[in-house]
């Protein structure tokens, strides 16, 4: 930063007159990206249909009211299958993800050069394919019903429980691990006395949090024949009836504020 | 009982942080380890139990040569070198009791100590040490509900439970207050004395380690510098130590300042 004085006194400027036009034109190149962009989306997209969006939304809505609630009772099953879908698969995940964990953590990992890029590999298949896409390969594998569900939640839910575990173990403490070692513990013992007491809020943290995640993936997850209330969804759209779904949205959405409310009390208890 | 020979120890960046090292330390004695932050004090006793593996030379305890352990005798080799750390480094989580009888791992099996079914002769032992530093009525608290002074009495029992010869003490005081840190240091030494254990504390201060330590081996960039009596400290020997400043304070200071300990004591 060039020193400039005004009478006598040192002026400070956050950049220098350089840096400052260079910044305005980053910013005038992203701008103007962004207006091109603009105009390839306008040109592909048929104006008149969004015109007409108005009219079709307020149609809809007209469709969907009053809810049907005489069909709520049909519901029941499928929102508790769905509820199972999310707890079993979340289940399935956690105890997979722990072991996964531990081989991805840089300070755990028996291998940096061969178990880490393994462990890191599995974590990112599991994360790169969404719940929908493992559902659709297990339909046509296992075929259709809740167990693909809780499979595919399962899944899809390693990666996640396992990367943000990996992380929290890497940031453990490490004087606490070396006074652990310095008693003469074992590789177990390290990681049951030095290791797992530090990383169980996260863990536990982690746990509840991905269960609220998988309560609202799993609402769909019957759209590709994977069990619970999506199948009951589909079934309504490709019937037609707009009132059986709008009561559809209003248990899914009184599902999820229930399971938010479960889960933030249970973080708040735990941390 | 404890000999090191010619350690060095040379870490991967290329830094030497202990050049050929000798130093021998009969059964018993409380040895106070000075020296400026980087001198290599914490990397000496890291040595010892193999937190840090040495470059070379050769350590023994008795007559077992600890450099060549395999990682099973290693293990067994640790449960009689105990170590205190500066931050305590309790597991903060777990209960009092659970971080005293940790000291006991190198002694149990997995399975025991993953149900925390210890033996109860060592339970036995974590009551009456926990009693011997004043806090018995603490077992059941979590460690990180403690003060810093509790935590590193926690700290000194848990090493005491290991039942081991050689206490490795690494700056117990450095995150303490001057009183705590004097009462810390007057523990570790009365119970080194009671029981005969042979003690390397690694202190910055000057003074702590006149006062509670019978020899001092001052080390100054991986080497010995003094190796003598308390006494022998003169301002020529800090200044070799830690380099030039006034020191005729420091160590002016030490005779009013064990007056004034001896003073504490009788009205506590």
């Amino acid at each position: 930063m060039p020193l400039k004085m005004n009478n006598g006194n040192k002026v400070w400027q956050r950049r220098t007159s350089k840096q400052q036009l260079l910044n305005w034109f980053a910013w005038l190149i992203a701008v103007a990206i962004f207006v091109y962009c603009w105009q390839l989306v306008s040109e592909k997209t048929m104006w008149i249909f969004v015109l007409d969006s108005p009219a079709q939304a307020s149609d809809m809505a007209e469709r969907m009211v009053p809810p049907k609630w005489g069909y709520l009772s049909t519901l029941w099953g499928p929102i508790w299958d769905t509820i199972n879908i999310a707890t079993l698969g979340t289940l399935i995940a956690i105890v997979l993800a722990f072991p996964v964990a531990f081989l991805a953590a840089r300070n755990t990992t028996p291998s940096v050069r061969f178990v880490r890029p393994v462990a890191l590999f599995i974590i990112v298949s599991s994360r790169s394919i969404n719940s929908l896409l493992w559902a659709l390969m297990l339909v046509t594998i296992i075929g259709p019903g809740v167990l693909a569900g809780v499979i595919a939640i399962g899944l899809r839910s390693i990666g996640f429980c396992a990367k943000l575990l990996y992380e929290a173990i890497e940031e453990i403490n490490e004087t606490q691990v070396e006074a652990i070692t310095a008693t003469g513990a074992s590789g177990p013992q390290i990681l049951n006395f030095g290791i797992v007491p530090q990383i169980l809020p996260a863990f536990a943290g982690i746990s509840v949090f991905r269960w609220d995640i998988n309560i609202r993936e799993s609402t769909v997850l019957g759209l590709v024949g994977a069990g619970g209330i999506g199948l009951e969804l589909n079934a309504s759209i490709n019937t037609v009836s707009w009132t059986q779904v709008s009561v559809i949205l209003l248990v899914i959405l009184s599902t999820v504020v229930v399971s938010e409310w479960v889960s933030a009390k249970v973080r708040h208890a735990i941390i | 009982m404890l000999r090191i020979e010619n350690l060095t120890k040379r870490y991967k960046t290329g830094d030497t942080a202990l050049k050929s090292v000798n130093l021998e330390v009969p059964k018993g004695q409380v040895l106070a380890l000075i020296g400026p932050s980087g001198a290599g004090k914490s990397t000496l006793i890291r040595c010892v139990n193999r937190l840090v593996e040495p470059t070379e030379g050769r350590i023994l305890l008795g007559d077992k040569e600890l450099t060549t352990l395999g990682s099973g005798q290693l293990r067994k080799a640790r449960r009689s070198m105990a170590m205190i750390f500066q931050e305590y480094a309790l597991v903060e989580r777990l209960s009092v009791m659970e971080n005293v009888l940790s000291g006991r791992l190198g002694y149990v099996s997995f399975w025991r100590s993953f149900t925390r079914r210890f033996p109860q002769s060592d339970v036995t032992e974590a009551y009456r040490l926990l009693e011997r530093v004043g806090l018995d009525h603490m077992a059941d608290k979590r460690a990180d509900e403690l003060s810093g002074g509790q935590r590193q009495r926690v700290g000194i029992c848990r090493a005491l439970i290991q039942n081991p010869a050689l206490l490795l003490v690494d700056e117990p005081t450095a995150s303490l207050d001057p009183k705590t840190s004097r009462q810390i240091m007057r523990l570790i030494c009365e119970l080194c004395e009671e029981r005969g254990l042979a003690a390397i504390i690694n202190i910055h201060d000057v003074l702590l380690a006149q006062m509670f330590a019978k020899r001092i081996v001052g080390l100054q960039l991986g080497e010995i510098v003094y190796d003598g009596v308390p006494d022998g400290l003169t301002p020529d020997q800090l200044t070799l130590i830690y380099g030039e400043e006034d020191w005729e304070a420091t160590i002016d200071k030490v005779k009013d300042e064990s007056d004034e300990i001896e003073s504490i004591e009788i009205v506590q």
